[in-house]
């Protein structure tokens, strides 16, 4: 059964990978966007199959570099024990050898990346411990809205989780195409305006992690990095009930201001007036954010594309 | 009267730019007053302007591409020194220009160095090696090669007239379309490369007619080098591919000016729908570059390793199934789009098929060098240097063709570092190889060999400091396109990718040492049996350079190898000659359509971009009458006379009975 090789192979790895990337390490532990230091089975899972990935092709890779440069330093024009063979330009042996490696190689992966795109496909379920919290991010110009329907609140660049639930995201654009992207727990997904993509992310560990957009969106993208907070289970409904009794409302309105082209360095939050918001914006009833030429804030320092400059 | 264009699209404001664009014109100027002065302008008016020589044409492509990679390099540099400072702080680069800046970089890169290069390598080379006088449509190469020069001209000039697009070298909707992006910037962008990729397009059917139609005696296709092979392969992929380019951009240009909502936000409009088609090109378009490049390191690890090349049909087999299978896998580009498991699966799958092939020609290179003589002459250096290169980038190829590692690395600087180690490693060593390789074949001297390896060694060396950083920071989750950034762990890699850029740069100014060195040189360079590298494939078996028929008399394939097989033939039965009897030799008459079309060309694009709709059609009439000039020509072929030819042909006979006379002594 090549199902049961590849799993033999890729425990093996994970124990290879382990002690190449070790917990302990400073290199690999304590940095936000370690993809080697995973927080999450999603991203534990992801990179697992890519360190392994890298093992099983550094088996025929290494060789084959060191052949090239043994055969080039061995045969060189100067070498007079290397003997000359200017007619050995065919074997069927050697041809079959050099199919095979690399087809093996890659049936072994191609079982890897089925197996993997399968189980870790981004709307795949992640069961956790408790209720799953649901979550709807949407990628403004240039922010992250995440909208908490269930507990009837929101926050911009600041995402507060709690640790072992399984987190279901529903994520959409404002205007501009963007990718969410937390390296700690795991794949990443497309925001698109008019259109909803599905992601199932868990956290494992408390702690403070960073998220970003990965996909350029125009002027302000490097400002659209937000925190990720994870806390406990127990510690996630006190802070609902802190952040619900602010007094700042999201609603159609207030959305469409915060949807305007502009960076956010605070970490806002509000009370969702109508949970239905993050329908309304995927759904197009509001419309797409507005570009540059509506843009009120003169106070940025480089506004977004002024006509013809 | 001048639509959008007025003196606000000069940026007065912005130093960098100006500056530039400042120092470019007055060496433009400077190089035109001298030119004229020094009466240089009828030659190169007769001999390289107007000429359908496929050697000139592809000399010119070359030196398109060798300026356009000052250019772009330029804008790696900014951007390296950008990510170096811009922690916790704006860098000196504002977003509006740093984004201008890469999005300029990709553009530039791979559609006017990468694509010219190699298309002139191709162009220079393919007709020697088919052992035929020129290309199948001698003028519609002129016109290909002069609508990409328009196309570079315009992309230069949105520098200092207006702005360049600041979307990213592929312009993803919806923030090109006009919400998102209401400047000339896109304009400038998508027109440039309408224009350029009809250029691309006719020298991809010129090309692939000339393989399919024009080979001399006894070259049947499984004779054929290996450039031609794969040039074929490409040339097929751009007939293929280039046509989604124009269709893509042509839809993105209907939304954009007359208010059509293919790609926009709103009425159905369907970004996801530009993603798939831009890949559909884009993909192909990758093996489009590399394919040649592997056919240079063919030819090259043959000659220099003193055989043929090893396991020749199954480098044929390989090559064409890169072909077929690079239209297969353009999903790869957006597996985080969230199309389910079952696609990405395939598609990672197909992707990874790609590698088999590639994988087969890494090792026939191998067993090439295995039992040979091999001579590390610069192109040789070349060579080697990519295939230890290369298979590092194939390996993280292959991992971002695993859908649950693209998962955390898509978008990343890892992906970033990913393709520049196969598009320099690959592509870049391939058309430097080729350079080096057939620079005396087209001058007629060769190419200083100190120079050339420390060019070799810099760019290597400067190569691996550079990017190894980037696939470190990637794995650091750092993405691509930042213009300043807050993450403390990121900073050490971004300096150190800064100083492999300076090595890089070095190794840059010592190709530039080397074309200097060797000009200066040239008496002592000069290659006068038309073989200086004791080459195998019919370019060498004419004169250095050749003449403007190629050959006077169509050389008779026997094999593989063909000009290997006359050498031994020739010492074998003892250098006796007798004098051949010459014809007269037809060729095709100079033309100023390529360079006429391409003015008009020229005016059309840029009054398009700025909405100067006159203009526009005056453009377009230009054009129009300069292909109905052509097309109702009366002469367009002059005759050389059989004394002329057995004039030059003698010159170049007796040089060749001396080499191998000299080779037989030995």
């Amino acid at each position: 059964m090549p199902g049961t090789v590849i799993t033999q192979l890729r425990l093996r790895l994970e124990g290879f990978s382990r002690y190449a990337c070790p917990r302990g390490l400073p290199i690999a532990s304590g940095l936000p966007m370690n993809l080697l230091d995973p927080q999450g089975p999603v991203a534990a899972a992801n990179s697992t199959i890519l360190v392994d990935s890298v093992f099983i092709m550094l088996a025929i890779v290494v060789p084959t570099i060191i052949a090239i440069l043994a055969f080039a330093f061995w045969f060189r024009a100067s070498n007079t024990k290397a003997r000359f063979q200017p007619d050995f330009v065919y074997s069927g042996r050697v041809e079959m050898v050099v199919w095979a490696i690399p087809a093996l190689t890659v049936i072994l992966l191609g079982g890897v990346a089925w197996i993997g795109s399968h189980k870790l496909d981004p709307a795949a379920p992640v069961p956790g411990t408790g209720s799953p919290v649901r979550i709807q991010a949407v990628s403004l110009d240039w922010k992250w809205l995440f909208i908490y329907p269930d507990q009837r609140i929101a926050t911009v660049n600041s995402l507060t989780v709690p640790a072992g639930a399984e987190l279901n995201f529903q994520l959409t654009s404002s205007s501009v195409m963007n990718v969410f992207f937390i390296p700690q727990l795991g794949s990443m997904i497309y925001t698109m305006n008019g259109m909803v993509t599905r992601l199932n992310l868990r956290a494992d560990n408390e702690g403070k992690l960073k998220g970003l957009g990965a996909h350029f969106s125009g002027d302000g993208f490097p400002d659209m990095m937000f925190d990720v907070v994870v806390v406990s289970p127990l510690s996630f409904p006190d802070w609902v009930a802190t952040t619900a009794k602010t007094d700042a409302v999201l609603n159609e309105d207030s959305y469409k201001k915060l949807m305007q082209q502009g960076i956010e360095k605070g970490r806002p939050i509000y009370r969702l007036e109508d949970p239905r918001l993050f329908d309304l914006i995927a759904t197009q009833h509001i419309p797409p954010g507005p570009g540059p030429e509506l843009i009120s804030d003169a106070g940025r320092p480089h506004s977004g594309g002024v006509d013809a400059r | 009267m001048l639509g959008k264009l007025d003196w606000s699209a000069i940026p007065f404001d912005q130093p960098i730019p100006l500056i530039a664009g400042g120092v470019v014109l007055v060496a433009i100027l400077a190089v035109l007053i001298w030119v004229v002065v020094k009466g240089h302008l009828p030659y190169l008016w007769h001999e390289w302007i107007t000429s359908v020589d496929h050697k000139r044409i592809g000399v010119m492509y070359i030196l398109l591409a060798s300026v356009m990679l000052l250019r772009g390099g330029s804008d790696a540099i900014m951007m390296r020194i950008q990510q170096a400072i811009a922690y916790h702080s704006q860098g000196y680069l504002p977003p509006e220009h740093y984004n201008q800046i890469f999005s300029a970089h990709g553009t530039i890169m791979i559609f006017f160095v990468a694509m010219p290069f190699v298309i002139g390598l191709m162009n220079l080379v393919v007709p020697l090696q088919l052992g035929v006088r020129d290309v199948a449509f001698p003028t519609l190469n002129s016109v290909g090669f002069w609508l990409t020069a328009t196309g570079a001209l315009l992309v230069n000039l949105s520098l200092v007239i207006g702005e360049f697009a600041r979307t990213g070298w592929l312009a993803f909707p919806p923030l090109s379309g006009l919400s998102y992006s209401p400047g000339v910037g896109v304009d400038y962008y998508a027109w440039s490369l309408q224009i350029s990729g009809v250029g691309t397009l006719v020298a991809g059917i010129n090309l692939v007619t000339t393989v399919l139609k024009l080979r001399t005696k006894g070259m049947n296709y499984l004779r054929m080098p290996m450039f031609c092979w794969t040039t074929l392969a490409s040339n097929l992929l751009i007939v293929a591919a280039f046509p989604i380019l124009t269709a893509t951009l042509a839809m993105l240009l209907l939304d954009r000016y007359l208010g059509f909502h293919f790609f926009t936000n709103e009425a159905g409009g369907n970004v996801m729908m530009f993603m798939n088609l831009i890949w559909a090109w884009g993909h192909p378009e990758v093996y489009i570059l590399v394919l040649p490049a592997f056919g240079i390191f063919s030819e090259v690890v043959s000659t220099f390793s003193g055989k043929a090349l090893f396991g020749y049909r199954s480098m044929v087999l390989a090559t064409m199934a890169i072909c077929v299978v690079s239209f297969m896998v353009w999903l790869h580009h957006f597996f985080t789009m969230g199309a389910g498991p079952d696609v990405n699966a395939i598609f990672g799958i197909a992707s990874m098929i790609i590698a088999v092939p590639t994988g087969v020609k890494i090792y026939n290179w191998l067993f090439t060098m295995y039992g040979g003589r091999i001579r590390f002459s610069t192109p040789m250096l070349w060579a080697v240097g990519f295939m230890v290169t290369f298979i590092i980038g194939g390996l993280t190829g292959v991992l971002v063709a695993v859908p649950p590692a693209d998962f955390m690395l898509h978008n990343s600087m890892f992906l970033v570092a990913h393709f520049h180690n196969v598009i320099i490693g690959g592509v870049l060593f391939g058309a430097f190889a080729g350079f080096e390789y057939w620079f005396p074949k087209a001058f007629g001297f060769r190419l200083d060999e100190r120079w050339g390896k420390l060019a070799f060694w810099f760019t290597f060396t400067g190569f691996y400091i550079t990017f190894v950083p980037l696939y470190v920071a990637g794995m650091l989750g750092m993405t691509r396109r930042l213009q300043h950034y807050d993450v403390a762990e990121w900073r050490p890699w971004m300096i150190v990718a800064a100083i492999g850029m300076a090595v890089l740069s070095i190794g840059v100014i010592c190709q530039i040492m080397q074309l200097v060195v060797s000009i200066r040189n040239r008496e002592a360079l000069r290659d006068r049996t038309g073989d200086p590298w004791d080459g195998r494939s019919l370019e060498w078996a004419t004169s250095s350079p050749p003449p403007v028929f190629n050959f006077a008399f169509h050389p008779d394939v026997r094999g593989e190898d063909a000009y290997w097989d006359m050498k031994i033939a020739a010492q074998e039965q003892s250098l006796e000659h007798e004098e051949p009897e010459y014809h007269d030799i037809e060729m095709p008459r100079n033309s100023p359509t390529g360079f006429v079309c391409a003015f008009f060309a020229t005016i059309m694009g840029f009054a398009l971009i700025w909405h100067i709709w006159w203009m526009v059609i005056l453009g377009g009439i230009g054009a129009f009458a300069t292909f109905v000039v052509f097309a109702w020509r009366d002469h367009d072929e002059y005759v050389i006379p059989a004394a002329e030819v057995a004039a030059i042909d003698r010159v170049n006979l007796e040089e060749r009975r001396n080499l191998v006379s000299m080779a037989g002594t030995i």
